[in-house]
């Protein structure tokens, strides 16, 4: 084990008092639920009205913002785009692919920030509005880490470049911060420096650059040191600043918004050809000159301090403290993983860090009510944990309509997720059951190969027959088709009907046949058999002989089974004895309609035999 | 492809991507210099997100998963071309029924003169997922509830809002086995002929409404044994309905016996049937998308099986729907994340070589006017007719990245509208360009 990185922050429950009281808790994905227990030990617990409520604890508050669920949905599509990115792709349009990506990303950051300003300016007197600012910030901060990151990382800027970067990255978030500093950048970047970086282009190499920089900077120091300005307090502070002179620079310190800014200035001024591998040892100083000893450094200043230091892991530990949703880490990290920068990397929990990070991501979108759908994606690009944690969140769906329930099984199907597919076809058709809607149970059962369960269907429908004497969803029952050799029950359930209609279109020898059939191969259930032996009565008694001799020596012998196995009950109420009673004269009927019948086809037989 | 029936039409198909400039997106953002950038083309991107002039409306109405999409329709004799319409969103917490308007194309700026061009007009809280949703006339809308309960909003244009003018509530409900309390079941499909509405719902139950009645016209218990997912009207008395067991039915209210006149269905695999659409001139042909992504023609004058079936998309079909106007042209949406254009008319090179000179306007006028005569002259369906050197359809993707899925879209003359799980709207006003 790792130790902890810091403290754990406390969550308070409301309504709890966690001196006196104690709590229990559960685990759910994404969740907890907390509630007060009234365990005690040592005497029976004094009835002290508690806290009446379970508590549902979130770990990832901000997917429930409504003004993120923009960010959510379009960085989704983003994010499948740069799975799909080619591998082979190499070199300069690979860099290009993920540099633009990574645009991307933050433009939907911005686009979310401005949406999250329009509400906090419209609505600034309130609570909400205070909360909209405060995520504007935080929103803000994530864009600053997030261009940083860019710059060092995936754009990998060399020293030269590195600085027009740098300089685009602090007039960009310092603008927005800041109107005046905003002039200030404007007017203190003069246009000396524009023409400036024109000077070089392309045609002059860096060591050009650096030596005509050289000349210049050390012009301007004879300048100073002639006193060239000296009648001009201004002049001469002017030209310290461009001499790059730390206590100049902080004299305007109120000019300055932030460190990094201070940070940027100061390298413009003194080295402008700063190499990467530096900037930590600048960023270092400048933080440590900035803040002199006032005030320690925020988080944000430690973020941005590991990106200079080019530690990434350093980067993403300390965002994950900071910021309150895993959205920032996760994208920022599947991104620099694609640029192949963490594969070295792996924990101690989970598969890795890109992995663990995703899912988290995934899990905190599937407790959501409305995002689970963009969760798919995420898992299935996390090639090791990803599938099993998928099964285990989309068992969890609440499935509300059947619209919803068909969304969530193409997940499944599409995946050959079998186990999930019988799963949610299994619930559904209990749902339908028990509303008394048969029909859609049996088709659901279909839909999941479940056989147990459309024999159970298949049962209530010939209960339903045996108590109304007539079938209902005939259209399902009807067109069953091969979908019938599911189940036994199903089989005979089909079958039976089918007896049923033959017998309607008067075609009485089929269904005969068919019925007895029903019986000698075992596919009727035995409990059926007497309504079974009762559907022959009126085919016995038609005027043509319909059941052979042979047939009816086999209904002979299936009533005789039947009666025979009956079991011998010891006192019997009066209602029992009723039964039996109605019972016997059906045998009674039976037996004597099977013997005319059998008399019958005797005769026929022996007189067809004899023409 | 797939072919049943005894005729089989061989149908060539070309599925090809549509220029990713012939249906851009519109999009205004800041980009990395703090910039408003936009990017459009001939269409018009309306992402569902508040706009500036209406955040206030826009509070109430956050970010959600849009289920149906329709144009309101245009009045009778009305050369405009249409330019509101109203969304509803399914799986939140709240959701909501929405009225849009996307303004006159014609007058944008050169900075930010969007803006006022994609707007919510005006919203209203829906209790449970829209699950369908359809125009009465101008003012009314009809919204089929997850709920079971059929609510008439009624638009007011001058102030902008909606409001509920007439429901019935519990009009889908299950009875549960042995007990007297119900619980809701919920409504699936709405279809509309002022004053007339018919719901049908998981219940199996079909209901006849009119606008001004309390109760229930007529309704029929158990019509069906499985789930009914959608209605449309055959001809004035009659419905055509399709269930979730792969089936076709027709049913006739003059008709006092609760059975149907007519079941036509898939033979074997029982696929569910998720949309239907009637074609607009044609009667008896009839469209109908299935849970393979198949799209099936019938004609219900003849035989119990369709006339053909076509491979479409991976996932449900959602939605299909005849182009009103032009029904040569037939679209449809689907779970997959894909918008198809299928396009019967192009039966010859002289013709397709005809649209693509000329400026955009004048191609789409002659392409109308082409087609409709076309319409007057052949009096079997181009959807229905058999003959392989002739006929070929050509399938079009509008939609130019898919991710998650389509749930519904609607023509009307030259735009349409669609509406997705990743709480997009698109909207596109050139369609035959």
């Amino acid at each position: 084990m790792e130790e902890f990185d810091g403290e754990p922050t406390v969550t308070w429950i409301p309504g709890v008092n966690s001196q006196k009281k104690q709590m229990c808790f559960d685990w759910g994905p994404g969740e907890m639920l907390v509630c007060e227990t009234s365990f005690n030990k040592k005497e029976k617990s004094e009835m002290v009205a508690g806290c009446p409520f379970i508590h549902i604890i979130r770990k990832d508050i901000d997917v429930y913002s409504k003004i993120l669920r923009k960010l959510f949905n379009e960085s989704h599509g983003i994010f499948v785009g740069l799975q799909r990115i080619e591998e082979e792709l190499t070199g300069k349009s690979r860099k290009a692919q993920l540099v633009r990506v990574s645009k991307n990303y933050r433009s939907v950051i911005r686009a979310c920030m401005e949406e999250m300003h329009q509400f906090a300016v419209a609505d600034k007197d309130s609570a909400i509005g205070r909360q909209f600012s405060s995520q504007v910030s935080i929103l803000s901060a994530m864009e600053l880490i997030w261009n940083l990151c860019e710059i060092l990382f995936i754009e990998v800027a060399p020293a030269g470049p590195l600085l027009l970067y740098l300089l685009d990255w602090v007039r960009l978030h310092v603008c927005e911060v800041d109107s005046l500093s905003a002039d200030v950048l404007g007017s203190e970047n003069p246009s000396k420096h524009e023409s400036f970086w024109n000077l070089p282009g392309n045609t002059q190499t860096l060591t050009e650059l650096e030596l005509r920089w050289q000349h210049w900077h050390e012009e301007c120091e004879r300048h100073l040191q002639d006193g060239t300005f000296a009648s001009n307090p201004h002049l001469e502070s002017l030209c310290k600043v461009l001499l790059g002179d730390d206590a100049a620079l902080l004299e305007h310190k109120e000019l300055l918004s932030n460190w990094y800014h201070f940070l940027v200035t100061r390298l413009l001024y003194s080295q402008p050809t700063v190499k990467p591998m530096d900037l930590h040892l600048y960023a270092q100083s400048s933080l440590d000159l900035f803040l002199g000893g006032e005030s320690s450094p925020e988080p944000l200043d430690n973020i941005l301090m590991a990106a200079f230091e080019f530690d990434i892991h350093q980067v993403i530990k300390e965002c994950s403290i900071a910021l309150s949703n895993w959205w920032f880490v996760a994208h920022l990290t599947d991104l620099l993983d694609h640029c192949k920068l963490l594969q070295s990397h792996n924990l101690y929990f989970g598969s890795n860090m890109r992995e663990f990070l995703l899912l988290e991501y995934a899990s905190g979108l599937f407790a959501h009510h409305s995002l689970w759908q963009l969760g798919v994606d995420y898992c299935d690009h996390c090639p090791e944990l990803g599938r099993v944690s998928l099964e285990l969140h989309i068992e969890r769906i609440p499935l509300t309509t059947e619209q919803k329930a068909l969304k969530v099984l193409r997940v499944c199907e599409q995946r050959q997720m079998t186990e999930q597919v019988r799963s949610i076809c299994k619930v559904l058709a209990m749902k339908a059951v028990r509303n008394n809607r048969l029909g859609s149970a049996l088709s659901w059962s279909i839909r999941a190969k479940d056989a147990a369960f459309a024999t159970l269907v298949s049962d209530r429908f010939l209960r339903d027959y045996c108590e109304r004497g007539c079938f209902s969803d005939l259209d399902l029952i009807d067109n069953l088709g091969p979908a019938m050799m599911l189940s036994d029950r199903l089989t005979f359930l089909g079958k039976y009907r089918e007896f049923h209609r033959l017998y309607g279109e008067k075609c009485f020898v089929d269904a005969a046949s068919l019925l007895l059939s029903l019986m000698t191969s075992q596919i009727a259930p035995r409990s059926f058999w007497m309504t079974l032996l009762t559907d022959a009565l009126p085919l016995l008694e038609q005027k043509q002989v319909i059941f052979s001799a042979e047939q009816t020596y086999e209904l002979l012998r299936c009533l005789e089974d039947l009666t025979s196995g009956r079991p011998l009950c010891g006192e019997p109420d009066a209602q029992q004895l009723q039964d039996d009673d109605i019972e016997t004269t059906k045998v009674e009927i039976l037996r004597l309609a099977l013997a005319r019948n059998l008399a019958r086809s005797v005769i026929k037989e022996g007189s067809l035999e004899g023409s | 492809m797939y072919c049943l029936g005894v005729p089989i039409p061989i149908l060539q198909m070309v599925l090809q991507h549509k220029d990713w400039h012939a249906f851009a997106l519109v999009q205004s953002r800041l980009d990395e210099e703090g910039r408003r950038i936009f990017a459009f083309g001939a269409g018009l991107f309306v992402p569902a997100l508040p706009t500036e002039e209406n955040w206030l409306s826009a509070a109430t109405v956050p970010h959600k998963k849009i289920s149906k999409t329709r144009w309101r329709p245009l009045p009778p004799g009305s050369l405009q071309t249409a330019e509101t319409f109203a969304t509803g969103s399914w799986d939140n917490e709240e959701n909501y029924v929405s009225m849009w308007s996307i303004g006159d194309f014609g007058n944008l700026d050169s900075d930010g003169g969007f803006e006022g061009d994609h707007q919510l007009l005006c919203s209203i809280k829906h209790h449970g997922d829209v699950m369908d949703l359809q125009f009465l006339d101008q003012e009314r809308i009809v919204a089929a509830s997850s709920t079971g309960c059929v609510t008439i909003f009624l638009h007011h244009p001058n102030n902008q809002t909606l409001s509920a003018s007439q429901q019935w509530t519990a009009a889908h409900y299950h009875t549960g086995p042995g007990s007297p309390s119900c619980s809701n079941a919920p409504c699936t499909g709405v279809v509309c002929n002022n004053p007339e509405i018919v719901t049908v719902g998981e219940d199996g139950r079909i209901n006849l409404f009119r606008a001004d009645h309390k109760e229930a016209v007529r309704t029929i218990d158990n019509a069906d044994s499985s789930t009914l997912h959608a209605v449309t009207f055959l001809r004035t008395p009659e419905i055509l309905t399709v269930n979730s067991i792969g089936q076709l039915k027709i049913w006739d209210f003059r008709q006092q016996r609760n059975e149907p006149t007519q079941i036509l269905s898939l033979t074997g695999d029982r696929v569910p049937l998720h949309c239907v659409d009637r074609h607009p001139n044609q009667q008896h042909v009839v469209a109908t998308g299935g849970q393979d992504g198949m799209l099936s023609i019938w004609d219900v004058r003849q035989g119990t099986m369709p006339v053909s079936l076509l491979k479409a998309h991976e996932a449900e079909m959602w939605e299909v729907h005849f182009h009103p106007s032009n029904p040569d042209h037939l679209f449809t949406c689907s779970e997959d994340g894909s918008l198809w254009h299928w396009d019967a008319s192009t039966d010859g090179p002289e013709k397709s070589s005809l649209f693509h000179q000329g400026g955009r306007n004048s191609t789409f006028l002659s392409h109308t006017i082409s087609n409709q005569a076309n319409v007057h002259q052949s009096l079997i369906s181009s959807w229905l007719s058999t003959d392989p050197a002739k006929d070929r359809i050509e399938i079009t993707s509008l939609l130019p990245n898919r991710t998650l899925s389509v749930n519904s879209l609607d023509v009307l003359g030259p735009c349409l509208v669609c509406g997705t799980d990743a709480e997009a709207i698109y909207v596109t006003r050139q369609l035959f360009s």
